[in-house]
């Protein structure tokens, strides 16, 4: 039994590896795109203010699985051919930035409006106020639970399975299809997802410790 | 583009779609169900018990939290028979899965709402000579469920979004519906179209039902 995921182990790597991948493009990908959408939330002419908010309470309002469907199945169909490795990032980063959009509009609208006020007052630029007033207040409002927000990536990522991409569940699955030892299997996987996600979730929490000196 | 859309086949086939929702519900309402029995023992159990039996139930809720809901269906529906000596058709296995699942998010739900409860309650309860477990009934469990219930629904929200993990072990549910479709006419953006806007409307309804909810028991201020 314990022979079996030795020998699976190099194949189980690679499947890790994979799904560490997908987490960090999604995570990179979507603090970029959440972020810019997320300050045009809040700063934004009031059109785009509608296309951010219809486009993350559409994403968080759906089940992430759908989400994954709708582009990996929709996007050849009206033309637009991506491998399914892209789709399948793709889709999560989607999912991601609309969470990432929501953290950032939390931790801006926690900045006491009196800081964005004096900055104006001593005549600071729009782009100055962002970079040297709210950011670097906001970010410790944001942080925390951005981490936290890292597990659902790296749980999300298991969906990529479906898609037929060799990921860690993926993997799992196949090595089952060989040896029949479905439980070990399954156990190995959760704990490595538990051991990646509860360091995590771990960090987060030291982080929010951290940064609890903030006075209201 | 050239791609026309064409919503006739997803009417003709709606039946799929709309048994789908209705299971969804189905799965979310019974789980959660389960989930809050769960939830509220081991919650009171682990505000009143030693260190051994919190460590448990920690153990429990964060490895729970951290392991993907895909990795427990597949768990319970395809690992546990092999071991142990019971069958279950997917749809109880999913049950089982989602149960266990949302009972540990509200285990810390239930937790944190217990300890918000004001002090000056329960010494009154004292005061007036309740027993602890009629404090526990009459005073500390109420008022936890007046503070905990928005949390609640939005448990119950995500939930309900979580059904659509059943189709990866083929219970007819909404998202299952829709790859029936797709697979079987092809009209792929339209019938994804139309399951999004199923998820959508359904979750406002119950967001909007759940917020009057809320402002009926809305804890006293």
């Amino acid at each position: 039994m314990l022979g079996q995921i030795l020998y699976a182990l190099p194949f189980l790597a690679e499947g890790f590896a994979l799904t560490l991948w997908v987490s960090l493009l999604v995570v990179v990908l979507s603090l970029i795109a959440g972020v810019l959408m997320g300050v045009g939330l809040v700063y934004g002419p009031v059109p785009l203010r509608w296309a951010v908010r219809i486009f993350s309470d559409t994403i968080r309002g759906i089940p992430i699985l759908v989400l994954i469907f709708f582009v990996y199945y929709g996007l050849p169909a009206v033309g637009v051919h991506l491998q399914s490795f892209w789709a399948a990032v793709l889709a999560l980063t989607l999912f991601k930035t609309a969470q990432v959009v929501e953290y950032l509009r939390g931790a801006v609208a926690s900045i006491p409006k009196g800081q964005s006020e004096a900055a104006m007052a001593i005549g600071l630029t729009f782009r100055q106020r962002l970079a040297y007033v709210i950011f670097p207040q906001a970010f410790r409002r944001f942080l925390p639970p951005w981490i936290n927000g890292v597990t659902d990536a790296v749980k999300g990522s298991a969906l990529v399975s479906l898609l037929g991409i060799t990921d860690l569940m993926q993997a799992i699955n196949q090595v089952i299809g060989r040896t029949y030892e479905a439980m070990p299997l399954y156990i190995f996987g959760a704990l490595v997802y538990f051991a990646v996600n509860y360091a995590l979730s771990l960090a987060s929490r030291r982080l929010e410790r951290r940064f609890s000196f903030i006075r209201e | 583009m050239g791609y026309a859309l064409n919503f006739n086949l997803i009417w003709r086939h709606f039946d799929k779609l709309w048994g789908g929702l209705l299971l969804s519900l189905e799965l979310a309402v019974i789980s959660i169900a389960i989930g809050i029995v769960i939830g509220l023992v081991l919650a009171v159990w682990y505000v009143s018990a030693g260190r051994v039996v919190r460590a448990v139930i920690a153990a429990y809720v964060e490895f729970i939290r951290n392991v993907p809901l895909i990795l427990l269906v597949y768990l319970v529906f395809y690992g546990l028979p092999t071991v142990v000596d019971i069958a279950y058709s997917a749809q109880t296995s999913f049950i089982a899965t989602l149960s266990l699942y949302s009972g540990a998010y509200l285990v810390e739900v239930f937790r944190s709402g217990l300890e918000a409860v004001p002090r000056g309650q329960i010494d009154a309860g004292k005061a007036i000579g309740l027993t602890p477990w009629q404090r526990l009934i009459h005073v500390r469990l109420p008022t936890m469920l007046r503070i905990t219930l928005p949390a609640l629904s939005n448990t119950f929200l995500s939930l309900f979004k979580d059904t659509s993990v059943a189709s990866v072990i083929s219970v007819p549910e909404l998202t299952y519906g829709a790859q029936w479709i797709n697979f079987n006419t092809f009209r792929i953006v339209e019938v994804y179209l139309v399951v999004t806007a199923m998820y959508l409307l359904t979750g406002y309804v119950l967001l909007f039902a759940l917020r009057l909810v809320e402002r009926r028991f809305r804890a006293a201020r």
